[in-house]
């Protein structure tokens, strides 16, 4: 199901416990970085690095392929992608094979038919948005930078 | 959570500002410190690259002024906001966010007078050239484009004479060129109207008017809708490496969150134009209150502008919502509820019967601002737009007869009792004159 609310968005990250993320880089000023930096420092969702050619980052292991990540830790919560569009299909066909229950496609990884494929195989698909932001969004530090977060309450919650 | 649209008043007093999640303090805390600290030294590491969210310095951000940002940004229907210390910050840094020394700018010829200066003489010292047009003339717009222009810029409604952008049009001509338009909102806020609903890509506010409402602090501030390309190519200050931030793309990096993000974390920082807390405090108590006080702000404007036209003393009333404006069709257009509450005319007898009109009023406030709770009135040609050249003066619309009102919340007919005494004394100038 591609997931188009927010509400959708936050009920996903709520639900989910691992990330693995294809296309992770070590290079500080990488998206990717940013990305993974954030999530392995807030320690709500527990990241791992997907790259043939990285071991690790930042002290957490990488694994070269889903496949390997799935034969030791099982089917990834959410397989995080940040990949040129074009080879989008070949990971959602790789994070279905793994079991992933999401895939993420983050900014500019807008590939139809990788949408359809994991769409079509069960998976929630969340497309053009970051990882990041929205894990953000909803514990309160996006409202630190000014940013029309969308939620509206008067009940207190713990940021 | 469902995805409940709220309507205007509920965002006004509930988006930002939810009960604070360490005290529960229901109304909004004021953080009046200058900084923050830092959890460990990887957490201040982490802040400072931008990798995680959190406070570091108010010059860049604090949790009070964050909240402001962001009722402001739900009132505009936008993706974020950057608050600044004043209107005219919030113009700067929204313009040194995508332009640099060697680019080009198109604006409205009939905006306010330090906004002409801002733009003619201080960025054109920068190095950024603006092509004023007027307004209302669409060809002259897209004849003013250049290779190197990176927005349009124009107010909701013109300071001072009430003029009514065509926004749906300006938006398209912009994007055609591939640069934002840039708008600013201050005199319709975003009660009257909310240009990113009709194409606007940028919102600039003098947070110093309605917003805030009783003529108590300044404060500015930048909304940004989230859907312009600005990696499409013709910004490179939001999609090529900058060397501010050791090697960031922000386009790369922050998606939709480019512009609100270089706007803080590089210009708003560099350029220090920051605003205090305790005035993005009292803002947003201004804000809570915005739907409430511009309807009548409005009917108190029209009741003025309408006693004004039906009165000889009295050359022309500039109030779109008069039904002989030129204006009428795009205020009915953008502006539904109103054409907002400043608006300018015209006495018989020019210069001599302005200052008799203005210096024999008791109630109204001879002062250089607008959209204060009480009423207010200046004479443009020798305050607000004295800086400008004749031609520039003409161009801009500002005649020597020209008196600027703001409307406030008193009876109305009170304010219709004091303007009768002024127009007499005006009356009795002239005929002293002849």
């Amino acid at each position: 199901m591609i997931l188009q609310t927010a509400a959708e968005r936050r009920a996903l990250l709520d639900r989910s416990k691992t990330v693995a993320m294809v296309g992770a880089s070590s290079n500080h000023s990488r998206p990717s970085y940013f990305v993974f930096s954030f999530l392995r420092t807030r320690g709500k969702l527990d990241v791992a690095p997907i790259n043939p050619t990285l071991s690790e980052i930042d002290g957490v292991r990488g694994y070269p392929t889903l496949a390997a990540y799935a034969a030791e830790r099982g089917a990834p919560d959410i397989v995080d992608v940040f990949r040129k569009p074009d080879d989008a299909p070949q990971v959602a066909r790789e994070a279905i094979a793994a079991g992933a229950k999401a895939i993420w496609f983050q900014y500019g990884v807008i590939n139809d038919e990788a949408i359809r494929l994991a769409d079509e195989a069960g998976l929630d698909v969340v497309v053009d948005r970051c990882l990041k932001v929205e894990s953000a969004r909803f514990d309160g530090g996006l409202a630190l930078g000014g940013v029309n977060t969308g939620l509206l309450t008067a009940k207190r919650r713990i940021r | 959570m469902d995805e409940r649209t709220f309507g205007f008043r509920t965002r006004a007093l509930h988006a930002g500002t939810p009960p604070d999640g360490e005290t529960g303090a229901r109304a909004l805390p004021l953080h009046l410190s200058t900084s923050f600290v830092f959890d460990s030294t990887e957490h201040a590491a982490e802040l400072f690259a931008l990798r995680t969210y959190g406070n570091i310095y108010t010059r860049i951000g604090n949790p009070t002024v964050a909240a402001f940002e962001e009722k402001l940004a739900s009132l505009e229907g936008g993706l974020g906001a950057v608050a600044t210390a004043s209107g005219l910050s919030a113009q700067l840094i929204a313009i040194l966010s995508l332009a640099q020394n060697g680019d080009h700018l198109v604006a409205s010829a009939n905006l306010y007078g330090g906004t002409i200066t801002q733009f003619g003489v201080t960025l054109r010292r920068m190095g950024i050239e603006t092509t004023f047009v007027p307004g209302s003339d669409l060809d002259a717009v897209r004849g003013a484009l250049r290779d190197n222009t990176k927005a349009v810029f124009t107010e909701t409604i013109g300071n001072p004479k009430g003029n009514v952008a065509d926004l749906a049009a300006l938006a398209e001509i912009a994007h055609g060129a591939g640069v934002p338009l840039i708008v600013d909102n201050t005199f319709a806020t975003p009660y009257l109207c909310r240009p990113i609903e009709h194409g606007a890509d940028i919102i600039t506010h003098s947070a110093t008017k309605f917003i805030g409402g009783h003529g108590t602090v300044l404060g500015g501030a930048i909304v940004e809708s989230g859907t312009f390309p600005w990696a499409a190519g013709k910004h490179p200050l939001l999609a090529t490496p900058s060397p501010g931030y050791h090697g960031l793309n922000f386009a790369e990096t922050f998606g939709e969150y480019a512009f609100v993000q270089r706007a803080r974390v590089e210009v708003l920082r560099d350029v220090g134009a920051s605003i205090s807390p305790m005035n993005a405090w009292l803002l947003v108590q201004g804000l809570e209150t915005l739907g409430l006080r511009m309807p009548q702000h409005v009917a108190n404007a029209h009741a003025v502008a309408t006693f004004l036209r039906g009165r000889e003393e009295v050359a022309w009333v500039s109030y779109a919502d008069l039904p002989d404006s030129p204006d009428r069709a795009l205020a009915a257009r953008y502006l539904p509820l109103g054409s907002g509450a400043v608006f300018a005319f015209g006495l018989h007898g020019g210069r001599d019967a302005g200052r008799a009109f203005i210096e024999s009023l008791e109630l109204w406030s001879h002062l250089a601002n607008v959209g204060d709770a009480k009423s207010l009135v200046i004479h443009p040609a020798s305050t607000t737009h004295q800086q400008l050249s004749d031609d520039e003066l003409l161009a801009a619309g500002v005649g020597p007869e020209m008196v600027r009102l703001s409307v406030g919340l008193e009876d109305v007919e009170d304010l219709i009792w004091d303007l009768e005494r002024g127009l007499a004394a005006a009356k009795r100038s002239a005929e002293v004159r002849a």
